[in-house]
């Protein structure tokens, strides 16, 4: 579904994917790993769309096209979806607004009918029971006064309205307590199918007890230097990142 | 040097006198004929005086513009523009076509005892509400040429007296209708008093017919007396050729209240001042705009607020979104005298620039002279931001549609701070309209 190749992207004078090789396939989940600032957001990102970087180098492909070549806007009705590290804040823009503008771009953007009201009143009401989430949020501004767990669940809920087919979620785990971490890893494991994948950036294996990947990245210094199964994640908590200076060596020496 | 620019307007204020001598009273004739030295002597306001320096007013204020004596109210383009002006069949309506009265476009429904919903013309001829103290305004200021020149052709325009302790239940709108063929000017005058605990929202409305550039040259005077509360809602919907300027001094006493919602959309240039005087304790007053030039637009908005005594409130938001050539012009004025101890007054201008050659400048000016008081102002301009546009494109809102959300949701607090429903939907409307933001 997703092949990524020698991916370079820079932002202005600093060069921060210096090579990235990943490929995901419909079904799986993986998990991206790695020390603060290797890039993980900055891979994210780039997926999704974001004009900040110059990509100097390497391909992306979805779903046998390319995806780089692709507007912001028509990577999400291609059902790409990046779950925010930091969602921003809208004021004056409802949620519930928001959430049927997108749903409706989508739809427009595949030739399909507009959703009618009470379709996405009662799918809305599902996918906030599912995420412990209040219907008056929704008549709130996006994200606006939001915790930092209040927003992480907003974008779970905006990716269960959506349905995408790759979704990227950017420490989604990052600010959640255990039972708010729990209620989260539900939403992401309902959207888990045959047709979807999943790619889950996360500094912690706690997360990933919870969404079980079929494989795990480590991402250092710009470059995948490791990539293992799930048991790589249990390594990682373990020992830390420190034997990551070995094992560029050994990518560099391979 | 500024005698040929004033040329027309001295002709027609001669032609204006001598068709007004065997009616006017003779402290009127006097009145206007020293507004008219006043203004002869002013001259049109050059960018040499600073409260003029961004707003070159010149060009378009020298053109030789008629003042309508009589109006035709045939062709049926005045009931069309009216049509377009009306916002609700509840609300007492007083028209005015080319700054004449025209009594049977307007309704008044039932009244409270005591209270008078008319127009100016009539007033003075009934020798009502002391007029002939009330209506000179002082010209002392350098900027202040328009206002002597309203004065000069001061005639007719809104009357409206509420006596003490009364509720109007209805909106009183004032509908200002230009109409009549080729480069006409008006100059309406409004009197509103409102006595004590007395509550009224007035609604002005400004529209005219297409074609050739008009002057509307407009004073509204508001008298508050101890805890009156008015509403105020002025909607700026001038022809897009034509010049607006305008001027409501609002005078406040004890407890009173003021609000104000101006709406700027028309006009290629329209300049609007507010001016407060708080002139007791314990006042509120709220000042709230919105102007969205586009094209080659200019709209200069200003606002000054003398507090004079101590324990009042002011509040104060004023937005602009400008798009292509537009230019903005904000200026607050905030004094707070000697005596005005405990004044707490924020003010907060923004603006969003849609444009690279979108212009605003913008001056808060606050003099304080007390030393203890809350006083805070901001100011931003901007363009869209960047994130939000990323963020909503990436949940595949269209580029387009993610800009007007955002436009929208920029304006919709001064909109939302409309309490007429009437009114908020008409400006829902219009936003929806002129910036779009579809039923998704
Ligand atoms: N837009 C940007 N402009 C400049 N530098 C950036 C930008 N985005 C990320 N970086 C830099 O790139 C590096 C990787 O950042 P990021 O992708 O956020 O890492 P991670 O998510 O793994 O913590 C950091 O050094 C960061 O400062
Ligand atoms: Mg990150």
């Amino acid at each position: 579904m997703l092949e990524i190749k020698n991916l370079h992207a820079r932002s202005e004078d600093t060069e921060i994917l210096k090579g990235i090789n990943l490929s995901v396939a419909a079904g799986e989940v993986h998990a991206i790993m790695g020390p603060n600032g290797s890039g993980k957001s900055t891979l994210a990102h780039v997926l999704a769309g974001r004009e900040d970087y110059e990509i100097t180098e390497g391909e992306v492909t979805y779903d046998g096209k390319d995806l780089l070549d692709m507007e912001i806007e028509e990577r999400a009705a291609e059902g790409v979806f990046l779950a925010y590290q930091y969602p921003v804040e809208i004021s004056g823009v409802s949620n519930k607004y928001f959430l049927k503008a997108a749903i409706n771009s989508i739809r427009k953007h595949n030739d399909q009918p507009v959703i009618s009201r009470s379709d996405f009143v009662s799918m809305l009401k599902e996918k906030l029971a599912l995420l412990g989430m209040d219907k008056s949020m929704m008549d709130r501004s996006v994200n606006e006064g939001f915790s930092g767990g209040e927003k992480k669940r907003n974008e779970i809920l905006q990716m269960a309205m959506l349905e995408p087919k790759l979704a990227v979620l950017d420490e989604t785990d990052s600010g959640l307590d255990i039972d708010a971490l729990k209620i989260v890893s539900e939403g992401v494991n309902a959207l888990r199918s045959p047709e979807r994948a999943i790619i889950v950036v996360t500094h912690y294996q706690r997360l990933l007890d919870y969404i079980v990947p079929d494989k795990v990245h480590v991402l250092a210094g710009g470059k995948i230097v490791r990539s293992g199964d799930k048991s790589l994640a249990l390594e990682l908590e373990d020992k830390g990142y420190s034997f990551l200076n070995e094992g560029s060596e050994a990518v560099a020496a391979s | 040097m500024i005698a040929t620019e004033n040329d027309a307007y001295q002709e027609s204020f001669q032609q204006f006198q001598s068709e007004q001598s065997s009616t006017a009273p003779a402290w009127l004739a006097e009145l206007r004929q020293t507004a008219m030295n006043r203004f002869t002597q002013l001259g049109i306001p050059t960018k040499r005086i600073e409260d003029w320096r961004f707003t070159n007013v010149k060009s378009l204020a020298a053109k030789p513009y008629r003042n309508v004596q009589s109006i035709s109210l045939s062709g049926g383009e005045a009931e069309a523009l009216l049509e377009k002006a009306k916002l609700d069949e509840s609300f007492h309506r007083l028209v005015f076509v080319n700054g004449h009265f025209v009594s049977q476009w307007s309704t008044e429904h039932e009244l409270p005892e005591g209270a008078v919903i008319g127009n100016l013309a009539s007033a003075i001829r009934e020798e009502a509400g002391d007029l002939q103290n009330r209506l000179s305004v002082e010209t002392d200021d350098e900027a202040a040429a328009f206002i002597a020149l309203n004065t000069a052709f001061v005639n007719d325009g809104a009357f409206v007296e509420i006596p003490d302790g009364v509720t109007v239940d209805h909106p009183i709108h004032l509908i200002f209708l230009s109409v009549e063929a080729g480069q006409t000017a008006s100059h309406p005058r409004n009197v509103i008093r409102l006595g004590k605990g007395s509550r009224a929202a007035v609604v002005e409305t400004y529209l005219g017919r297409e074609g050739e550039g008009y002057f509307t040259n407009a004073i509204t005077q508001v008298d508050l007396d101890e805890t009156a509360f008015l509403d105020h809602h002025k909607l700026q919907h001038e022809q897009t050729e034509s010049l607006h300027i305008a001027s409501t001094h609002v005078d406040q006493k004890e407890s009173s209240e003021f609000r104000s919602h101006y709406f700027s959309f028309g006009s290629l240039m329209a300049r609007n001042e507010i001016n407060l005087m708080l002139d007791g304790e314990q006042i509120e007053s709220t000042l709230n705009g919105l102007y969205m030039p586009t094209g080659e637009q200019l709209m200069d908005c200003r606002t000054r607020i003398d507090h004079a005594r101590p324990h009042c409130n002011t509040y104060e938001l004023y937005k602009g979104i400008l798009d292509d050539k537009a230019k903005g012009v904000f200026n607050g004025k905030i004094f707070v005298h000697q005596d005005a101890q405990k004044t707490d007054a924020k003010q907060s201008n923004q603006a969003l620039l849609l444009s690279d050659d979108a212009v605003v400048n913008t001056k808060p000016q606050l003099e304080i002279y007390a030393d203890d008081v809350k006083c805070t102002h901001g100011a931003t301009i901007g363009e869209l931001d960047e994130n939000s546009l990323y963020y909503l494109r990436s949940r595949g809102v269209s580029k387009d549609l993610a800009r007007k959300m955002l436009i929208f949701a920029f304006a919709n607090d001064v909109v939302q701070g409309v309490e007429i429903p009437a009114v908020r939907q008409h400006l829902e409307t219009i936003l929806l309209s002129s910036h779009g933001l579809p039923d998704v």
